[in-house]
């Protein structure tokens, strides 16, 4: 039997790793990596963490990889839809490349401000290069930047930009930062790192509309009525899973693609990887969409072995990174916001975790500027050992043997 | 042009050339060599392009910073001469490096 022949839909971090790994895996049939946006594939964390800085642009692999590695990228090209009865995709000017197994790793798009004035000139979304690129030539010329939603993205741009000089707002419609997603303490340790470095954060606050001149944005109005002037707006406001492909084709999703712990879809033809993904997770129930890194590349693990008939790979535990300035801040585990963590203060007011504890062991950890301290919690959450929560919050006691002092 | 001799997880080993300025995980990646990942992309945040660096070839490299250190710190395949190949910079003496990339994670 000869190999599958294999095509990825979207090349980003999720489908170029996945066609490396085949390689890696001495995969021999065909991989065809398809990609809408032109260019080689990128990585996107330095677009928010080096928004004002020359070298934000870094490729994922060099231009002479695909080659090498016998990878048909194709870029500039869009699916439009799949047949999956013939098992082809369909392009554009009616061109059709047909699967033995196709992998959807079409990521997700920035969503965009659906206000009055949401698409005037000057408001910005920050996903793709371009946009970035387009961003980063704006913010030369101006004085003064709002970003709504004070989600990483947002932090992480105000953090470079702020750090560039310019005045940066932060509109956050919850009452704190990262509502949804982090703790108080580490919401309120980042707020407090912002306003140090003279951003100003305004929460509670919903955006009524752009105001402009002349076609160009020159403020957001909040519900309030309170109008924030700026020369740029950026809406940091998150992002939707790109499975309109998938949908069409009459694949289960659910505000992404449903997949289960192999990247597999409804249909056994056809597997799933990356942003567009809505995936089960080893310690809680349903499943979700975790828009990381460390989970597409957990994928495109999973689904490289599934292609190759391997063993799967041993489940890892979820974590992201973000760097805002100079603060590192690392998260592994499923926070839940509304929880009361232990919190674990270092001598530097810049360096702290944030412990959570369901009664016997650690299930995630919010860490800044403490690398050692992350690593080791990490290590606790994955092999759940029971800790003794009394100890958490002194940071004399080491969290695990091998935690430097 | 600098030489890397990886030293992969099956025992066998691949020798590439690396541009000068590139990083030994950057060397990797590129070329498809298997065990380093580089979750972060060279930003000193993931450790998933740990690699032990050979004896002989150890004094080629700046000393780690301590971001660095704290993340070896907790692998558990630390060994003294563990690095994290994305801040192992290569310049032109560096013609003969050998790396060991770890059994496990
Ligand atoms: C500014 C920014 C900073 C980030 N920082 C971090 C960080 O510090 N740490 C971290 O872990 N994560 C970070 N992330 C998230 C991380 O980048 C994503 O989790 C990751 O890129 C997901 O990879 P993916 O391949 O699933 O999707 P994507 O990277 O979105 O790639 C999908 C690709 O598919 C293409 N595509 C979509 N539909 C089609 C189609 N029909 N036909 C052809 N091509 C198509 C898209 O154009 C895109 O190029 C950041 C994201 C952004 C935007
Ligand atoms: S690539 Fe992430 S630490 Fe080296």
């Amino acid at each position: 039997m000869t190999a599958p022949k294999v095509v990825i839909v979207g090349a980003g971090h999720a489908g170029t790793t996945l066609a490396g790994l085949l390689r890696q895996w001495r995969h021999s049939g065909e991989i065809v990596l398809i990609s809408r946006e032109r260019g080689l594939p990128y990585q996107r964390p330095p677009l928010s963490k080096k928004l004002t800085q020359p070298d934000f642009e870094l490729p994922l692999r060099p231009a002479q990889f695909f080659d090498e590695q016998d990878i048909s990228l194709h870029t500039g090209q869009d699916v439009l839809s799949i047949d999956r009865v013939r098992r082809v995709v369909r392009m554009s000017g009616l061109r059709e490349i047909d699967y033995d197994i196709l992998v959807l790793a079409t990521g997700a798009r920035a969503r965009r401000l659906t206000i009055p004035g949401g698409d005037l000139d000057g408001v910005h979304r920050l996903r793709t290069l371009s946009e970035a690129q387009n961003l980063q030539r704006q913010l030369r010329e101006s004085g003064s930047l709002a970003i709504v939603g004070g989600g990483f993205i947002g932090l992480e741009a105000a953090a470079a930009v702020r750090a560039g000089g310019a005045q940066v707002t932060v509109i956050e419609r919850e009452e704190r930062l990262l509502a949804r997603v982090a703790s108080e303490p580490l919401a309120a340790g980042l707020a407090s790192y912002h306003e140090r470095l003279g951003t100003t954060l305004i929460t509670r606050a919903g955006v009524a509309a752009i105001t402009e001149r002349d076609g160009r944005a020159t403020g957001v109005q909040l519900n309030d009525g309170r109008v924030v002037a700026c020369d740029l707006v950026l809406a940091g406001v998150g992002a939707v899973p790109r499975d309109e492909i998938a949908v069409e084709a009459g694949l289960h999703c659910e505000d992404g693609i449903v997949v289960d712990d192999s990247a597999q879809t409804s249909d056994p033809s056809i597997l799933a990887i990356g942003d567009v993904t809505r995936r089960p997770l080893p310690t809680v129930s349903g499943t979700r969409r975790l828009e990381s890194i460390p989970s597409a590349i957990e994928q495109a693990r999973q689904a490289c072995a599934v292609i190759l008939g391997n063993e799967p790979p041993v489940p890892e535990v979820p974590w992201f990174w973000s760097d805002q300035h100079e603060l590192k801040l690392k998260i592994a585990g499923l926070v839940d916001p509304a929880g009361t963590p232990i919190v674990r203060r270092h001598a530097s007011q810049e360096s702290f975790s944030v412990l959570h504890h369901d009664g016997t062991s650690l299930t995630a950890v919010e860490s800044v500027n403490a690398p050692a301290e992350f690593a080791a919690a990490r290590k606790l959450i994955a092999t759940r050992l029971p800790v003794d929560p009394a100890q958490l919050a002194n940071p004399d006691v080491p969290l695990h043997p091998a935690e430097p002092k | 042009m600098p030489i890397v001799t990886y030293v992969l997880r099956d025992g066998s080993t691949r020798i590439l050339e690396v541009a000068n300025g590139s990083s030994v995980m950057e060397g990797a990646v590129g070329n498809n060599v298997p065990g380093i990942d580089a979750d972060c992309g060279g930003s000193a945040s993931c450790g998933t392009c740990h690699v032990y660096v050979d004896e002989s070839c150890r004094g080629l490299f700046d000393a780690p910073l301590p971001e660095e250190s704290d993340l070896l710190q907790c692998s558990d395949a630390m060994q003294s001469n563990s690095r994290l190949s994305c801040q192992l910079f290569l310049s032109d003496e560096c013609t003969e490096v050998r790396v060991v990339i770890p059994g496990m994670g």
